[in-house]
């Protein structure tokens, strides 16, 4: 189990500090804030998402993974208005709460639902057309102002099959890697909305995407516009960084300068209210990304991809950083070509935080099965995990990387009931979620196609509401 | 940690000699379909499988590998890939897939690009690929030019069989190759048909659209000497293309792509066509794929389709060896309501048996039957379980080196830190 306390800089919750043009507002707690015409919005787009109502659920007799690597055999699990109400051993029949529906759990087992911390649903949805290809601003290579729920669409017949092919219940929806700034991202519940607002986890801070490496320099390099080099990311990215010091330096006097917007998304990342998801393989550029964040005063949450992450194991355990890795995709560009097997659990051995990751519509309606695979490969190379241990891999260590694993990402008394009733060993290939709960409501339901969410893409068109 | 001592197997070993080889006390799956035989005996002389059974006697001589608590299986057939076509696929001087600005198409042969030592398939090899279709893919032209079968022995010479198939593009891709339309594909195609037994009887015939080496290779698939696999995705491109058949009842049909084959599957059946799938396809990626299902395998198989597996679209040269977390997934589906999967044995035929045969080389390679070549893999347990390895591998009876490069990166960064030298030095 990862140890928490290197997390703190994440967990702080997102205050309310002031970035803008205003001085704070007062402190004293009976005076109601003046709102001052400049006042900033931090939160414009607020969420509108509110749980389905669920009804009181006991599975009984179910093999638990809690998500933070611990394991029960012959659990029972009590959630009810929307929140994890037990957890524990086998519980006598005198003793179940009345009125619950009681599953029988035998030969079954319950995890939390898998977070994914890396995925482009919505901002690069099925079908895959010209026309809805929203995930890269790519007319240049430093856009902070952008904002990944801008381009997401509801619609995306992708979070369906994440549900039921994936048991995946939140996910951080990221811009592309194009650029070396390439926006906000942001982190929703799996439950098709009319609206993005309608899906937005409450609360989660935001992300912002930045890239190392192959990406930004070939996109811009291929059009004789800086960066057009590894080193020419790396000062264009200290040239930005320095401009929002010296923003958040003016903010910080109480001076007045005029509304940028991609200035205010880096001054919050400064504040440490919005969390730095670096796209990120070889571990020499990794290591060029944490000087950088030293100099100007930011913290990396987390590197994506990472594929070199084995080689700097040591390095990302000492700086706190996760790592958000494929199990085994290597080879397709030069920067992934040292990509091995074992870098999950090489990662995790070292004592750093391991997370998987699908960047794929098709990889996250598996990524049980991709940690599967990491832990094998990690065993037959003499790491030894135990399976409810590797479950923190999607479940806790991808909450934290988010900030939000004070509300998911684990099966603990009053959190969020957010949890996927397999119907086997969800380590093997055989098995599929049976049962997906979001904030305690049923989301899918395997033996009910009434429970089989279908986008409004898919109505009205061939193969409507099959199994997919 | 202690250092991790690594084998030091050469990336290029020079293979033994083939011998007779008794693998015993496994759990041997065929290949055919069926369920695997529990402590049965492998044997290989000379390269072939001469026995396959319960209570077979070991030959005198032979080596004996002891698969007790092991799985054998016949070596994995990849029915679709782009295999040895590339080294790194974004690197475009190792990546020999496609030739947009080729003079040619039909006449291009993949035979002439494969590269053995591609560490793709090395990686293939360690995971229980044997052999595998390898396709051109379309650059000028909805012909791609003809493929080749593999196999991923750790030798200089690749090929089984040259020549073994041409590909044509149909659907949205074959539309766009041919200018715009699926009209203009049908088009195209015919006329490239036609030009084709022109050239036939006029070899210096001077108003040719193709080119004359890309006639003289469409010969032998209008009279149906090597198959013409066409990729195609969508139940309403599928029953169209199925209807050339009439036109040109010669040529022999491969369906490739397919994700919509299950609204006419019988139809496919009806047909005799084989089609090769990538069985996890269930987005609607595109306008040809709106009905994607995983359960596509599965309900074209109950219908009487003959299908194989395959790495279809991304990661062609890469990720062949999730072969059997594909066809174990297809198991899985066997206890999805509304879902239809397919047997163990069943899936497990689709990455042997089945493209063997939709190559027309099933009474050679992918099942362990007597007079079958000798690809032999040997698990640590169930192939299509996620935490099974490959622990020895037998192509035409010669046992194959294992290693992969990523190993000895692994190996290398067992401890992260340096020691008393560089990483550089240590090896």
């Amino acid at each position: 189990m990862i140890v928490s306390s290197r997390w703190t800089v994440f967990a702080v919750p997102l205050m309310l500090v002031a970035c803008s043009n205003t001085k704070e507002a007062p402190k004293t707690a009976s005076a109601k804030p003046v709102e001052k015409p400049a006042t900033i919005n931090k939160d414009p787009y607020p969420s509108t998402y509110k749980a389905y109502p669920g009804a009181p659920t006991i599975i009984r007799n179910v093999t638990i993974y809690d998500g933070e690597g611990g394991r029960i055999e012959n659990g029972t699990v009590y959630f009810a208005d929307g929140k994890i109400s037990s957890i524990g051993g086998a519980m006598a029949e005198g003793a179940l709460p009345v009125g619950a529906n009681i599953i029988d759990g035998t030969g079954k087992w319950v995890t939390p639902g898998i977070i994914d911390v890396h995925s482009h649903l919505g901002d690069y949805p099925s079908p895959s057309v010209d026309a809805n290809s929203d995930g890269n601003e790519v007319t240049g290579p430093v856009k902070p102002e952008v904002w990944a729920e801008h381009s997401v669409w509801p619609q995306d017949p992708g979070f369906s099959r994440a549900l039921a092919n994936g048991g995946v219940t939140t996910l951080q929806i990221l811009p592309g890697s194009a650029n070396l700034f390439g926006g906000r991202s942001v982190t929703i519940k799996n439950v098709y909305a009319r609206t993005v607002q309608g899906m937005k986890f409450p609360g989660a801070p935001y992300g912002l995407k930045m890239a190392c490496g192959e990406n930004p320099k070939r996109v811009y390099g291929g059009r004789n516009q800086m960066p057009g080099t590894r080193m020419g990311n790396m000062a264009v990215n200290r040239a930005t960084w320095a401009k929002a010091v010296e923003y958040k330096r003016k903010l910080d006097k109480g001076e007045n300068p005029a509304r940028d917007l991609a200035m205010e998304t880096l001054v919050g990342v400064l504040n440490g209210d919005i969390l730095v998801h670096n796209h990120c393989y070889r571990a020499d550029e990794m290591a060029q990304v944490i000087d950088m964040s030293h100099e100007f005063g930011y913290k990396v949450s987390t590197f994506h991809h990472a594929v070199e992450a084995y080689k700097i194991a040591d390095l990302l355990a000492k700086e706190s950083i996760c790592s958000a890795l494929w199990a085994d995709w290597w080879g397709f560009k030069m920067e992934s070509y040292d990509a091995i097997n074992e870098n999950i659990p090489m990662v995790h051995a070292a004592g750093a935080c391991a997370i998987v990751h699908s960047d794929d519509a098709n990889g996250i309606q598996r990524l049980n099965q991709e940690a599967a695979k990491a832990l094998a490969d990690g065993r037959r190379t003499g790491i030894q995990i135990s399976d409810e241990v590797a479950w923190t891999w999607l479940a806790i260590n991808p909450a934290k990387a988010l900030g939000i694993d004070k509300k998911t990402g684990s099966l603990k008394t009053g959190k969020m009931a957010d949890l996927v009733l397999w119907n086997g060993n969800p380590l093997s290939v055989y098995t599929r979620p049976e049962k997906v709960w979001i904030d305690g409501a049923m989301m899918y339901d395997a033996g009910d196609p009434k429970k089989r969410p279908v986008s409004d893409f898919e109505l009205g068109q061939p193969g409507e509401g099959d199994v997919k | 940690m202690k250092h991790f001592l690594l084998a030091c197997t050469a990336l290029i070993a020079t293979p033994v000699s083939a011998q007779t080889i008794a693998i015993t006390g496994g759990t041997v799956a065929i290949g055919d379909g069926g369920s695997p035989i529990e402590s049965a005996t492998v044997i290989i002389r000379d390269g072939k499988i001469v026995a396959v059974g319960r209570g077979i006697a070991v030959p005198p001589g032979a080596e004996q590998i002891d698969a007790t608590g092991k799985w054998v299986t016949p070596g994995l057939f990849a029915g679709f890939s782009r295999l040895g076509l590339s080294e790194v696929e974004a690197v475009d001087a190792t990546n020999d897939t496609v030739a947009s600005k080729s003079s040619f198409s039909v006449a291009i042969d993949t035979a002439d690009a494969i590269n053995p030592r591609a560490k793709a398939i090395a990686v293939s090899r360690a995971n229980g690929i044997t052999r595998a279709v390898v396709a051109p893919g379309t650059g000028n032209s909805m012909f791609a030019g003809q493929g080749v079968v593999i196999d991923t022995g750790a030798d200089l010479n690749a090929i089984t069989r040259k020549s073994a198939f041409q590909l044509v593009q149909f659907g949205e891709g074959g539309a766009a190759d041919a200018g715009g339309s699926r009209a203009a594909s049908f088009t195209y195609f015919r006329n490239a048909i036609a030009e084709a037994r022109d050239y036939r009887v006029n070899k210096r015939g001077d108003d040719f659209l193709l080119k004359r080496p890309d006639l003289k290779a469409l010969l032998p698939v209008i009279d149906g000497q090597i198959p013409l696999m066409i990729m195609v995705e969508s139940a309403v491109d599928i029953h169209r293309v199925l209807g050339l058949r009439s036109e040109f009842p010669q040529i022999r049909m491969i369906l490739g792509g397919v994700t919509e084959g299950w609204e006419v599957a019988d139809e496919i059946a009806a047909a005799k066509v084989p089609v090769v799938v990538n069985p996890m396809n269930d987005l609607p990626d595109s306008f040809e794929a709106l009905s994607a299902t995983q359960s596509n395998a599965g309900r074209m198989a109950k219908a009487g389709v003959s299908v194989s597996f395959g790495q279809i679209g991304d990661f062609d040269t890469l990720q062949v060896r999730l072969l059997p977390q594909h066809a174990g997934n297809m198991v899985a589906l066997t206890k999805v309501a509304g879902a239809t999967g397919m047997s163990w044995g069943q899936a497990l035929a689709s990455i042997t048996s089945r493209p063997a045969e939709m190559m027309g080389l099933g009474d050679q390679l992918g099942s362990l039957k007597v007079g079958r070549r000798g690809d032999v893999v040997l698990w640590d347990g169930d192939p299509l379980e996620l935490s099974s390895s490959v622990t020895a591998l037998w192509i035409d009876g010669i046992r194959q080196p294992l290693e992969t490069r990523q190993d000895r990166l692994r190996d290398r960064y067992k401890r992260p830190t340096e020691g008393n030298l560089p990483k550089a030095y240590d090896r």
